[in-house]
């Protein structure tokens, strides 16, 4: 650490010398004092490096924003090709929200999301749940290998199932019907829930399951009665995530839904925009229309949703 | 009676923990593992539309396809199918760069909006925002701005200089699709790092400084090593989920042009699903695709491993 203490730039010294006399305050009257000797040397950071942080944070958020806020503005140009002249922004009105939702097959296709997003979702967080719970407290034989199984499910290619699946679900006769669409999401949802459910119970403190144990609850009835309600925030980050799955996903709803009373959004969207055709006007307004509730419930979640997402990676 | 008692034992003991799990494992192996060694299967063989059995209203066609034993695999892999090496070489770029930009930029910003600043919550909530929007709207919307007539050119235009025909080329369309997915990833990875950041302690960082390390030092001596587990899932994920992203491509250029920015899953894909539907070469794709992800997660998971052991 020699080398560090030589280095140390011009800046540093007044921050090191801030930050000593806070310690050494500190370490003679104790903690509280310690308090405003972390917030002068907090600001000594140079008036340049704060309009730097500040620049590339503005300049990412609006890179971040930019396509959200282009698609919403260029949904509101109704005049023929207008979308065709970005800089054009006269005629801004509602037109291409009432042709989207009184012409063309959106509510539809909305329906059918909404009734695969559900059923995957309640699918997927039931099951996930139990076996997340299971691996993170019970060492039972063939645990390690339920975890691999956890992973290596993640890593399979839509590629190797997709051909397959397709060709059980049409024997099943469970092409071009909710049912199986749910089944197959499932396949991504579950593994993943399981692994996010996993992670967000090891955070639980397992005196709870202990305390259940001593109260003669058995093993399930603890998960039901007792972890269950206190993973309630994990439960919803997952049910989330397995929505969103379903909301979002594009290559098996295009194999397996083949009517158009049947497609999913992300299928029906691209009756919109084809190579030979561009309804830009519909599509920006359905886009709206489909990101404006996804976006709304995930900012309600999103708190959550970084606890449950890191207490999962953090221990991997 | 002894092993007896002993197994008895053990279910008695673990009975609760096998039925938990039962559900998952029960699903996965019929979801994923009867399709995947049906999969494994066909790979071998012939099998496309013509021969796969169908039926034709009440008539019920059998199946005639017959084995090839490895003649498919050899054909990928021997480059014959003139498709395999091209798109290989770019699915390993485009995962790459992509997970290359995920992480720097996503440390990036997480470092920056884990400092004490104003408006942080703010900045939070625009950065965050692209994780929101679902794929498939994601890759509409750039669509529109890649668009001859879209508002990358309108700009270009401005200053003087000629439009871009982005999806049109191989290069622009294979920068245009990284763009998007890079766009798409960073919040994710944001918000894993900000989550890595706030499990370090705040002593570790006082420390440093009180040797007087500089932030830099700080940075790499305190952050980057506090974030190891966190950045060695993601970027495991990272890498997996990459290798494997379809609707971007799919969407935005469906491969083209000519099958320029097709990487492995989305051409097995074409080969599936597009003109006469190729069953069991896209089978053999799918196997060797997982079987490259599967190197690639133990190896990285060993090294890992190696490089704990000697921290």
């Amino acid at each position: 650490m020699s080398a560090a203490t030589e280095s140390v730039n011009p800046t540093t010294p007044g921050r090191a010398a801030g930050r000593a006399t806070g310690r050494a305050t500190g370490q003679a009257a104790g903690r509280a004092v310690a308090e405003p000797g972390k917030k002068y040397s907090r600001t000594r950071r140079s008036p340049l490096a704060s309009v730097a942080i500040h620049a590339t944070l503005i300049a990412a958020s609006f890179i971040a924003i930019f396509p959200i806020v282009w698609v919403a503005l260029t949904s509101l140009k109704t005049k023929d090709g207008q979308w065709a002249h970005p800089g054009d922004f006269s005629h801004l009105n509602f037109g291409n929200y009432s042709q989207v939702l009184n012409d063309t097959d959106f509510l539809t296709w909305f329906r059918n999301s909404l009734i695969v997003s559900v059923g995957t979702m309640a699918l997927a967080v039931f099951i996930a749940a139990t076996c997340g719970y299971a691996v993170s407290r019970m060492r039972f034989p063939g645990f390690r290998a339920t975890m691999w199984l956890l992973l290596v499910v993640q890593m399979f290619p839509i590629a190797v199932l997709i051909v397959p699946l397709y060709n059980i679900m049409s024997k099943l006769h469970l092409v071009n019907s909710f049912g199986g669409l749910i089944l197959v999401y499932c396949t991504t949802a579950v593994p993943y829930c399981a692994w996010m459910l996993k992670g967000y119970f090891d955070t639980i403190p397992i005196d709870i399951d202990e305390a259940g144990k001593v109260d003669g609850l058995s093993p399930f009835g603890t998960f039901w009665r007792l972890v269950l309600p206190l993973a309630r925030p994990g439960l919803a980050v997952t049910a989330f995530y397995s929505f969103l799955t379903a909301w979002a996903e594009v290559a098996f709803a295009n194999t397996f839904m083949q009517s158009s009373d049947k497609y999913t959004l992300a299928v029906g969207l691209r009756t919109f925009v084809s190579q030979y055709k561009g309804e830009w006007g519909l599509m920006t307004a359905a886009s709206v229309l489909i990101a404006i509730p996804a976006g709304v419930m995930f900012l309600l979640v999103q708190r959550n949703l970084v606890a449950g997402l890191t207490s999962g990676s953090a221990k991997g | 009676m002894r092993p007896l008692k002993r197994l008895g034992r053990s279910f008695d003991k673990y009975w609760y923990g096998w039925a938990m799990a039962a559900p998952v494992v029960i699903v996965m192996l019929v979801l994923v593992g009867y399709p995947f060694i049906w999969g494994a299967y066909l790979s071998t063989t012939n099998a496309d539309e013509s021969n796969i059995g169908h039926d034709i209203g009440v008539n019920h066609i059998p199946p005639s396809y017959h084995s090839v034993g490895l003649h498919n695999y050899w054909d990928i892999l021997s480059g014959n199918d003139g498709h395999f090496y091209s798109t290989l070489t770019w699915t390993l770029i485009w995962t790459f760069v992509n997970v290359f930009f995920h992480i720097t930029i996503g440390l990036g910003l997480a470092v920056l909006l884990n400092r004490k600043i104003r408006f942080r919550g703010g900045y939070r909530l625009m950065l965050i925002l692209p994780w929101a929007v679902p794929g498939f709207v994601a890759a509409f919307a750039w669509r529109l701005l890649y668009n001859d007539n879209g508002v990358f050119n309108a700009v270009l235009k401005y200053f003087g200089m000629h439009g871009v025909q982005w999806l049109a080329q191989p290069t622009s369309a294979k920068i245009a699709v990284i763009a998007v997915n890079v766009w798409m990833g960073v919040p994710f990875m944001m918000v894993s790092f900000l989550g890595g950041l706030q499990t370090i302690p705040k002593e570790l960082y006082e420390a440093a400084e009180m040797d007087g390390a500089t932030a830099w030092q700080r940075f790499r001596m305190v952050t980057l090593p506090g974030l190891r587990p966190v950045m060695m899932t993601v970027t495991l994920l990272g890498v997996i989920w990459t290798f494997n992203k379809f609707d971007v491509i799919f969407l935005v250029t469906e491969g083209g042009p000519a099958g320029s920015t097709d990487i492995l899953v989305t051409h097995a894909y074409q080969v599936a699903f597009a003109n006469i539907r190729q069953y069991a070469e896209a089978a053999s794709y799918g196997v060797v695709i997982l079987s490259m992800l599967l190197v690639f997660a133990t190896v990285y998971r060993r090294s890992q491993a190696k490089l704990e052991v000697q921290a």
